[in-house]
């Protein structure tokens, strides 16, 4: 059988918790240029039901986290805060302006045509000293191309200053707060969607509330002389263990969470992606938003096709580029992401189809080497969220 | 038992083969979820795809090394495909292969011979 290439070239980038993964049995596979660990010698799945039911500790450090700050802030927390966040919004779809201090907001970075050049984070400081700056993470595979594009865009009104040089690690699972409690006492107060910069060992940490599992959880941005040392001292907790790639991938594909250049790409829109919920109505109406025409006319209904979930009711896991089509057979999409979701015990797929498909309850099929097997279309996600909400 | 350079193995009882995945195979793909295998009755020549193999990240083809017909087809792997992680090389096992040129099996490496052959992967 073919077990493909399973040793990393020597060109791949390191992080600096590397040594941590092979330390632990990691099996390091290429990824965005890393060398990244697949999973370590639990297993996939194993590591999958680990995050579900206690935590999940995973280095995401190849990600692109970053700061834009304003050359000359003028000192005026709001004025500031409207400053910069003016400089981004006209390059994304959200709403900058209106985000509070301390929160986070999930958005789409947006091409000419409005088609989607990545997904990303964007995070408002809670302090008045910080109101001239925006924390900013995105995708590993774009992010060269997402901070040319962001520091050609501020021209000398701002810096985007890269903070990839260190550790982000990610703590998902319904006892990651309880465990990052015990390490980091004020992380425990944050609320879903909102980031703090955090003193650790006199080192300033940026901890959110957020995640790519659909569980509770935090992701940390660690100084790298730090890293390995807090790496390490969340797994020594008995109820954490480290998580590859692997089930990163079918945790986020249960909780119905598009991957960039997967299930979304700069051929797709807001609208056609599902996504309608990072598109800020304010902005919108106004039509301060690229892409604003198309937007508007896919939300009125000239929309050809959306991302649904599916399930493959019999048969093997469809997979990237597997053919939908309707029960009679003929094509009307493609699988953009597959594989198996080991809560569900079952194939799950994302993938796009006509409007008229996408009810959840509509029979289709998919073809996995060239054999129709039968899938319906459900509600994302696949697995409900457990996200930490204040009431 | 023979072995192949694509990681099948070969238990031949007469004019029979069992063929399956090696440990190494297995321990390789990691978990596994699902299993595709022929119909019985289907012809197979030395070299072609004679089953699908999906991990949680992937699917791989498994190779026939040896030529004939099936005549049988693991069933237990249906229901329990992680049957081909606990025990590859035993209950594991994809498909009973009547053998039409049982000459092939010699072309096939011992134990021995399979386990120098991974040292050098």
């Amino acid at each position: 059988m073919d077990l493909g290439v399973r040793v990393p070239d020597e060109n791949l980038k390191t992080t600096v918790l590397t040594e941590a993964h092979r330390a632990l049995g990691g099996r390091m596979v290429a990824f965005a240029g890393y060398a990244m660990p697949v999973q370590y010698p639990r297993g996939i799945l194993k590591e999958h039901q680990w995050t579900r039911e206690r935590a999940g500790l995973f280095d995401v450090s190849h990600m692109g986290p970053a700061w834009l700050e304003l050359t000359s802030p003028s000192g005026d927390p709001q004025a500031d805060h409207a400053a910069v966040a003016a400089l981004v919004e006209p390059l994304i779809c959200g709403d900058i302006a209106g985000l509070k201090p301390g929160r986070l907001r999930y958005t789409l970075l947006l091409n000419s045509d409005g088609g989607v050049l990545d997904d990303l984070m964007i995070g408002r400081p809670l302090a008045d000293a910080d109101q001239g700056r925006l924390y900013v993470v995105v995708n590993a595979g774009t992010k060269e191309s997402d901070f040319s594009l962001l520091t050609a865009a501020v021209a000398d009104r701002a810096q985007l200053r890269r903070a990839d040089d260190g550790a982000l690690i990610a703590l998902q699972g319904p006892a990651a707060a309880d465990v990052l409690a015990g390490v980091l006492a004020d992380a425990a107060s944050l609320g879903f969607m909102s980031f703090r910069q955090i003193a650790y060992a006199d080192h300033a940490l940026v901890v959110s509330r957020s995640g790519y599992t659909g569980e509770d959880g935090f992701e940390i941005l660690i100084p790298a002389r730090i890293a390995q040392a807090l790496w390490n001292r969340l797994l020594s907790d008995e109820r954490v263990a480290p998580i590859g790639l692997g089930a990163r991938d079918s945790l986020r594909l249960e909780a119905g969470l598009p991957l960039y250049g997967h299930d979304i790409d700069e051929s797709v829109s807001p609208v056609e992606a599902a996504l309608g919920f990072a598109i800020s109505k304010r902005r919108l109406k106004v039509g301060d938003m690229r892409g604003a025409g198309r937007m508007r006319q896919e939300q009125a209904g000239a929309l050809s096709r959306v991302r649904v979930g599916l399930r493959i009711l019999e048969g093997a896991p469809a997979r990237e580029g597997a053919e939908i089509t309707d029960v009679d057979g003929a094509p009307v999409g493609i699988v953009t992401s597959g594989g198996f979701g080991p809560s569900l015990g079952a194939p799950l797929a994302m993938g796009f189809v006509p409007p008229a498909l996408s009810q959840p309850g509509t029979e289709l099929k998919v073809l996995v080497r060239s054999r129709p097997q039968p899938a319906r279309v459900v509600d994302m996600p696949f697995v409900p969220h457990r996200y930490h909400r204040h009431p | 038992m023979h072995f192949s350079k694509d990681h099948e193995w070969v238990e031949v009882e007469g004019d029979v083969a069992t063929v399956g995945i090696t440990a190494y195979a297995a321990e390789q793909l990691g978990d596994v979820v699902f299993v595709e295998l022929p119909a019985t009755g289907k012809a197979i020549a030395v070299g072609e795809a004679l089953a699908v193999v999906e991990s949680v990240k992937a699917a791989s083809d498994v190779y026939a090394p040896v030529s004939g017909e099936v005549i049988a087809a693991n069933d237990l792997l249906g229901d329990t495909p992680e049957t081909v992680n606990q025990a590859p090389e035993a209950s594991g096992w994809f498909v009973k292969i009547k053998l039409s040129r049982p000459a092939e099996v010699d072309d096939l490496m011992d134990r021995a011979a399979y386990e120098t052959f991974l040292a050098t992967l």
